[in-house]
């Protein structure tokens, strides 16, 4: 169980991205957060693993307060956290066997990691998860030599080879065709239900957010102005959350101006 | 038919034109100055052309007779070179680290770092040398630590720009991944800056072969203790010998690095 408690971030001393958002994430299902570019989407999603530091507000994953950790205790609630990019974010010169291997950084020792000898137990569980996934040919290629879906594949691989409690992804198919992209929203949708994994989705694309998503939460400028069912999303709402200013706002920027 | 356009329109204006000329007068006042201090004795000059072509006469042919003793020699050479390359690889790594901007851990090491590489880079090799001759004294380790401390400052410099220009993404991935700062640089850095560490190590290591050859003219070994023997003596057929053996050594160094780098990038 994921909740966030009246999250503010704040970039400098400009106005801030996240006002006070609360945010509650129960149990094993797929949650999409739409909204459009700078309504602060990623900023939330990294605030989570605190790739962002989060100004104010708690996030609590399980029973353990995110904000609160310091180094070493933040690395190790990190490996409970699993992240998928939208750039997919692999290191090119390594292998897809490397890549897939770099989720369990946060466990091996440092000698294991150098020297590439890992534990049988994750080299078995690695190529469980990329035959499940259909990339278990590529093992030993260049990461760079693959296409971008099963780019994609190797990332999500790579951050269920962490267990993680909950699986954050970044518009994971923005950088990928129309089909691949569906294929990737397939998988993590079926990964969600065979791993009791809570999954939380940034996405763009709203058609997909609806048909994939059990819960869609829609954000504008830093709040989250819906937060309900997929079937209840109606184009009054999408309006609201991709067209028109909320009224708050509004006051908010003529107080400034 | 000429407009009155035409002959107003002129690409500098009076004053422009003025200053420029003044520019000129200034550079040609100081060039004929410096010819003038440097004392040219200009009979030698103008002698030049039979100085060396009597120089030529007296190197052909080149004499073949110490030759073991200059193979020898150029073996010594290479090994500083070879050497001296590995070790300022080595120390090269942590200077070039935390002297990128977004690798180092502080302020106070990024200057460090930056002094570093400066001060070694602004000192000649040659420099090096007389100094690390009048410490260790004559001999290849004076030539090994010289090339060395003159190797960090370039290859310290040229890898931390590496570091500085690699992909950030694959970076945030990792440390997503609860992976600990030095993991992150196993995985993360390091495979990155693989092409531009590669390629930096051959082409100093080219470098260095060339700067060992003169090292032995200050005394700090290799080849050049045996040309400048033979500068001193007279013996312009052993020179030539000599310079053969530094052109075959060159290329072939030449030679070695385009293939390594052609295998390895």
């Amino acid at each position: 169980m994921l909740e966030i408690k009246n999250l503010v971030k704040r970039y400098g001393k400009g106005a801030p991205v996240l006002k006070d958002l609360n945010l509650l994430v129960q149990g094993e299902q797929l949650m999409s957060i739409i909204g459009s570019s700078g309504a602060g989407k990623s900023t939330l999603l990294r605030c989570v693993n605190r790739l962002v530091e989060p100004t104010e507000g708690s996030i609590t994953l399980n029973g353990t307060d995110i904000t609160k950790l310091a180094a070493k205790d933040l690395r190790r609630a990190r490996r409970r956290i699993g992240m998928v990019f939208q750039g997919f974010n692999l290191v090119d010169r390594l292998s897809v066997m490397e890549n897939v291997q770099s989720g369990r950084l946060g466990y091996i020792s440092t000698w294991a990691a150098i020297t590439r000898r890992y534990p049988a137990a994750d080299i078995e569980r690695a190529f469980e998860l990329m035959e499940r996934v259909g990339i278990a040919q590529y093992a030993d290629k260049r990461a760079d030599e693959l296409s971008g879906g099963e780019r994609q594949r190797v990332g999500v691989v790579r951050a269920l080879m962490q267990r993680p409690e909950i699986l954050l992804a970044d518009e994971p198919t923005a950088s990928l065709d129309p089909k691949t992209s569906e294929q990737i929203m397939t998988l993590l949708r079926d990964l969600a239900r065979e791993l009791n994994l809570p999954v939380i989705i940034n996405i763009h694309n709203v058609t997909e957010a609806k048909e994939f998503s059990d819960r869609i939460v829609g954000m504008r400028y830093g709040r989250i102005i819906f937060d309900d069912k997929p079937a209840a999303l109606d184009a009054a709402q999408m309006d609201e959350i991709y067209a028109g200013t909320p009224s708050e706002d509004r006051q908010e920027i003529g107080a400034v101006a | 038919m000429t407009t009155d356009r035409a002959q107003d329109w002129a690409r500098f204006t009076p004053a422009e034109r003025l200053r420029r000329y003044l520019v000129m007068l200034a550079a040609t006042v100081v060039v004929v100055w410096a010819l003038s201090s440097i004392d040219v004795i200009w009979e030698w000059v103008w002698d030049a052309p039979i100085q060396l072509a009597d120089l030529f006469a007296r190197m052909v042919p080149p004499d073949p007779t110490n030759l073991p003793s200059i193979l020898e020699a150029t073996w010594q050479t290479i090994n500083i070179a070879t050497i001296a390359t590995m070790l300022a690889i080595l120390l090269s790594l942590p200077v070039a680290y935390i002297s990128a901007q977004n690798t180092t851990p502080n302020r106070a090491c990024l200057w460090i770092g930056r002094f570093i590489l400066v001060s070694s880079r602004s000192v000649n090799t040659i420099i090096w040398a007389l100094l690390f001759v009048a410490i260790f004294g004559p001999g290849i380790i004076a030539g090994i630590i010289a090339i060395m401390f003159r190797s960090i400052g370039f290859l310290g410099k040229l890898l931390g720009e590496a570091i500085e220009e690699i992909d950030h993404a694959p970076i945030e991935a990792l440390e997503a991944c609860g992976a600990s700062r030095f993991k992150t640089v196993i995985y993360g850095i390091v495979p990155q800056v693989m092409p531009a560490f590669f390629a930096v190590s051959i082409l100093r290591w080219d470098i260095n072969l060339r700067e060992s050859t003169v090292l032995g003219l200050v005394g700090a070994g290799g080849i050049g203790i045996i040309l400048q023997g033979a500068i001193d003596t007279f013996q312009w057929q052993e020179v030539s010998m000599v310079l053969i053996t530094i052109l075959a050594l060159v290329i072939s160094g030449e030679v070695i690095s385009s293939t390594l780098r052609k295998k390895l990038l």
